[in-house]
């Protein structure tokens, strides 16, 4: 299954650092977000779009993830040539990734 | 306990204004802030103002005020905005004409400027977080250098009496938290308060953000009557914790699930969430449901601040040119894919000097980048070609090129856009928070 199915996502942009929230519908589910997601899978799973460093930041009482990654806005908002110059469809991505099933 | 009634009227400068009348009407509010400074609004207004010394200031703050002044008067609500953008002194005026033509008598207007730093910084010595470079090294024309200024100065007007607040470049959240100091009498250094108040001006900075605004996933997140969204209020305390709803009546959803998205929308540490009055502590946040479209948020803390304020600096970087073209049917994504071909291979072929390409088929791998799936059932395409370029003339090349495969590219495209523009970029630094010096001007009606 997606991640999709147990969690909900925003992304962010400063420059040319884009952030992502990964946020568990279900609290209880934060162990497990916490422990597939980390910052060295994101990165394998958002291979073309976070091309720095990915570091992950822990909120267990709402049931949040952030992931902070760098150099994945084509040089940043203002003189990006991307469609989405903000990467505001990103979010979207991450909620692709494959979870185990349960 | 006394509580603080602040509103958001603009997420953004282009948000929709009734749903700012609405809740300057019903929200019984104290305070209504319209947050509408981009990054990069300020050089463009900036650019603006070199050509009308009349402009530079939000477009549509006419619009909002006539929509917002007669029910804000009537209510006592008072009015804080970055609607002055590169040009506080007119927007002021122009408010001022406006309220008098509207007979709102004893009105107070209040202009803050100062953020404008541009004959304050030495591009030599000025260095760009970006790169870790000096501005001189940049070696592009600078156009604006505008600092993220604090609460101060808001504080202060309000203070003086000022019903309606118009500044230039100030942190988003400050705007919120400055009748938080005023109202509640916080110090400049309680750092847990100025975190709390900087927590309640981050989530409502975006307006309809938190109220199930860009939240909408049907299915997993419905979001009731989402074409008729009501922005947010936060009722606030004396200690800084907040309840985030919105007016009865509009559409949306305020829910944990909506606050926790726009707690770390556009955060890196949530420990450290960097501002001009404080280092702001989100990271031990907690929301409770207080009952519908009602979430109570407490936990928020902070930290002394750096001394430092964000320098954002706008230039004149390159032109952009941009064309596109639609491909449809099953061996749409190899017609696409000669198109792009072509156009690269004819702009060599006339020597047009692109500094940098992008190729996309919009509906295949623009958004998210290599697309290595079947592409045998895919119904359309667009392709698009973008580059950077030294010369606008240049730049109106590449749309050229797309439009030139209506008769000489590969069969049945169609519907071409072009379009060639200047890019103005940002660049940012830190100057030590002494070296801008705010001023107030106090207008009256």
């Amino acid at each position: 299954m997606r991640l999709h199915q147990i969690a909900h996502c925003r992304t962010g942009d400063k420059g040319n650092i884009s952030n992502i929230s990964v946020i568990a519908y279900d609290r209880r589910d934060f162990a497990l977000l916490a422990d597939l997601l980390t910052p060295a899978h994101v990165k394998r799973c958002l291979a073309g779009i976070a091309n720095g460093a990915v570091e992950r930041y822990e909120l267990p009482q709402l049931g949040a993830l952030n992931f902070v990654l760098h150099n994945a806005l084509g040089g940043g908002v203002t003189r990006s040539l991307a469609l989405d110059a903000h990467g505001k469809c990103l979010a979207s991505a991450m909620l692709e990734i494959e979870i185990p099933e349960r | 306990m006394k509580t603080l009634r602040i509103g958001t009227g603009a997420g953004f400068a282009g948000d929709r204004i009734e749903p700012a009348t609405d809740l300057a009407r019903y929200g019984n509010l104290d305070y209504l802030v319209f947050e509408c400074l981009a990054e990069r609004t300020i050089a463009l207004a900036q650019q603006a103002k070199m050509q009308n010394p009349e402009t530079g200031f939000d477009p549509l703050l006419e619009r909002r005020m006539r929509a917002v002044l007669p029910v804000c008067y009537e209510n006592k609500t008072r009015i804080i905005s970055n609607m002055g953008a590169a040009n506080p002194q007119m927007a002021g005026k122009r408010t001022l004409e406006i309220a008098r033509e509207l007979g709102l008598k004893g009105l107070r207007i209040a202009i803050v400027c100062g953020d404008d730093v541009h004959d304050r910084i030495s591009p030599d010595q000025f260095e760009l977080m970006e790169t870790g470079q000096s501005l001189a090294d940049l070696a592009k024309p600078v156009i604006s250098a505008n600092a993220y200024l604090g609460a101060g100065p808001i504080a202060q007007a309000l203070a003086d009496g000022a019903d309606i607040i118009l500044t230039g470049r100030v942190a988003d959240p400050a705007m919120f938290l400055a009748p938080l100091i005023h109202e509640f009498g916080w110090a400049m250094d309680d750092w847990q308060k100025l975190g709390r108040g900087t927590l309640v001006g981050h989530l409502l900075e975006c307006g309809g953000q938190i109220t199930g605004g860009y939240y909408a996933d049907p299915g997993p997140k419905d979001v009731p009557d989402i074409a008729n969204l009501g922005f947010p209020l936060a009722e606030v305390s004396e200690d800084g914790n907040a309840i985030i709803t919105k007016i009865p009546g509009t559409g949306g959803l305020v829910s944990v699930a909506t606050c926790s998205e726009q707690l770390l929308y556009e955060v890196h540490d949530p420990a450290a969430y960097l501002q001009p009055d404080v280092i702001a502590d989100f990271s031990r946040v907690t929301m409770t449901q207080d009952g519908p479209d009602r979430v109570f948020v407490s936990g928020g803390d902070g930290h002394a601040r750096t001394g430092k304020l964000k320098v954002s600096v706008g230039y004149v970087d390159s032109f952009v040119g941009e064309g596109q073209i639609s491909y449809a049917g099953s061996s749409c994504v190899a017609r696409g894919r000669l198109a792009l071909d072509i156009v690269d291979q004819r702009l060599k072929m006339t020597g047009v000097n692109c500094l940098e390409t992008r190729r996309d088929l919009i509906g295949l791998d623009a958004i998210l980048g290599q697309y290595d799936g079947d592409t045998s059932h895919i119904p359309e395409v667009r392709a698009r070609f973008i580059a950077r370029t030294a010369s606008l003339a240049d730049a109106k090349r590449i749309g050229e090129e797309v439009e030139s495969l209506y008769l000489n590219g590969p069969a049945a495209g169609g519907g071409v856009t072009q379009s060639a523009r200047q890019i103005i970029a940002i660049v940012s630094g830190l100057i030590n928070e002494t070296v801008p010096s705010p001023t107030i001007t106090m207008l009256k009606v």
